[in-house]
């Protein structure tokens, strides 16, 4: 628990909250707006964002950046891994961080690679009744 | 080869010296190496739903067609406003459960018990909300066909140019066919349970009906469903198998099956782990009530449990993310 001492700074100091308390609230206020951008922009859909970046629409890397930074206030701050040390923190992020996108890589560059295959190899996989 | 028999020593388990590199209680330490583990199966599950998804990049079903439901407003079209209202409440549970903990931290008994109950409140709501989730999509709403080589077809209105379900148009007969139990005939075989909308009813409806066409799996260049004209859908529709309404594991009226066993499988492992949260919450409720830990003299229990309760919101903003945005 580090002798409950929390650290109540938010977005790299800018924004500092008086008590622990506060600082919840205040991380809820921003998860709320969050959330709230990823649904508007799933209800409206702007046109603009419907292009591909790097084999992905626009809109869905802004939602998975999105979900990232609330997966980050969640850890750091209701999970309190902002208060731990060094050490910890590593324990628990890295091999996350290392595993995962390995994973995703491996496995969406094969799933696009068998769509290929299927889409446009010379067998017919759909026996259709054309 | 004396000396190593001298040299006993007593077993003791490592301090960690003077150093404490981690500074962390044992069983929090324990916590978190369990939800790292804990991380890595669901991301397992997610990274599998996205390779299938990337298999089938251009026949996937499009979640805001298939999650439009809100409690109290029937037949209006709702896409996502109920996931949303499910996230937030889960988020809000995150909050009481933190401000609990904190509690704990200034040994407050009365708001630790007060924060749990409202943490266990919102737990509750949330898998009640799953379940309704699950009852819709299980339930299902327009209907579809299955040809013979396993695509499913939706139906399709030209003139008023929106979905039509199928037991709207469906030519009603009367008919006394009744589904084949194990009970019954020779060998201990049954069958599906029988739609309550026949094929014969279908096609039928659908051959009156020449405003009627079918709208394919496959989508188009902006991820729309691609829609036939009449006479492309006739072709279709004549090799068509089966009546599909709702969903299961084997067949789903929204498209490629894998969709809905994924649903079925993440969101219930998903709401299995919020489930025993509850559970576990209430435990350490009532030991709060009892004075369990005011007597230990420290609110650690509660904490432990707080980090399992975060991990479950967490996973299911990842969840939200990739089932009903992406």
């Amino acid at each position: 628990m580090a002798g409950h001492n929390h650290k109540l700074e938010i977005f790299r100091g800018r924004l500092k909250f008086k008590s622990n308390v506060q600082k919840i609230w205040g991380v809820l206020v921003f998860l709320s707006i969050i959330t709230i951008v990823e649904v508007a922009l799933g209800i409206i859909k702007p046109e603009i964002l419907l292009n591909y970046f790097l084999g992905i629409k626009l809109i869905n890397w802004i939602f998975i950046i999105l979900t990232i930074v609330k997966a980050y206030y969640i850890t750091w701050d209701f999970m309190h891994v902002r208060d731990e040390k060094p050490f910890l923190k590593n324990t628990i992020v890295l091999p996350l961080l290392i595993l995962i996108p390995f994973l995703l890589f491996i496995l969406l560059y094969e799933g696009s690679y068998i769509f290929n295959i299927m889409f446009d190899g010379l067998k017919a996989w759909n026996f259709d009744i054309y | 080869m004396q000396a190593s028999t001298l040299t006993k020593t007593k077993h003791n388990s490592w301090g960690g010296g003077g150093a404490k590199p981690l500074d962390a209680a044992y069983g929090k330490l324990m916590m978190w190496f369990f939800i790292v583990s804990d991380a890595l199966t669901f991301s397992g599950f997610l990274v599998s739903y996205g390779f299938s998804r990337f298999k089938n990049i251009d026949s996937w079903p499009i979640a805001d067609e298939v999650f439009t439901h809100f409690p109290f407003l029937h037949g209006i079209d709702a896409p996502m406003y109920y996931v949303a209202l499910m996230t937030f409440v889960l988020i809000f549970s995150s909050v009481t459960m933190v401000l609990a903990v904190d509690a704990g931290h200034n040994n407050d008994k009365n708001r630790v018990a007060f924060y749990m109950l409202l943490t266990i409140i919102g737990g509750a709501i949330f898998v009640g909300s799953q379940a309704w989730e699950w009852k819709n999509f299980i339930k299902g709403e327009y209907g579809a066909v299955e040809i013979q080589n396993g695509e499913i077809l939706q139906f399709y209105n030209l003139e008023e140019s929106k979905r039509i379900p199928i037991d709207e148009f469906a030519y009603s007969s009367q008919q006394d066919r009744v589904t084949h139990d194990d009970n019954v005939g020779i060998w201990y075989e049954s069958e599906y349970k029988l739609p309550e909308i026949t094929l014969d009813e279908v096609m039928t409806g659908f051959n009156n009906d020449l405003a009627l066409t079918v709208r394919l799996e496959a989508l188009d260049d902006r991820g729309q469903k691609i829609i036939l004209s009449r006479e492309e859908a006739e072709i279709k529709m004549s090799s068509a198998t089966r009546v599909v309404k709702g969903a299961n594991l084997i067949r789903n009226e929204y498209g490629n099956p894998l969709f809905a066993d994924f649903f079925f499988f993440i969101t219930g492992f998903h709401g299995f782990h919020v489930f025993s949260g509850v559970v576990i919450n209430i435990i350490i409720f009532i030991n709060v009530l009892l004075g369990t830990y005011e007597k230990r003299g420290h609110y650690d229990m509660v904490e432990k449990v707080g980090l399992y309760w975060h991990f479950v919101d967490l996973v299911w903003v990842f969840v939200f993310t990739f089932f009903y945005l992406v």
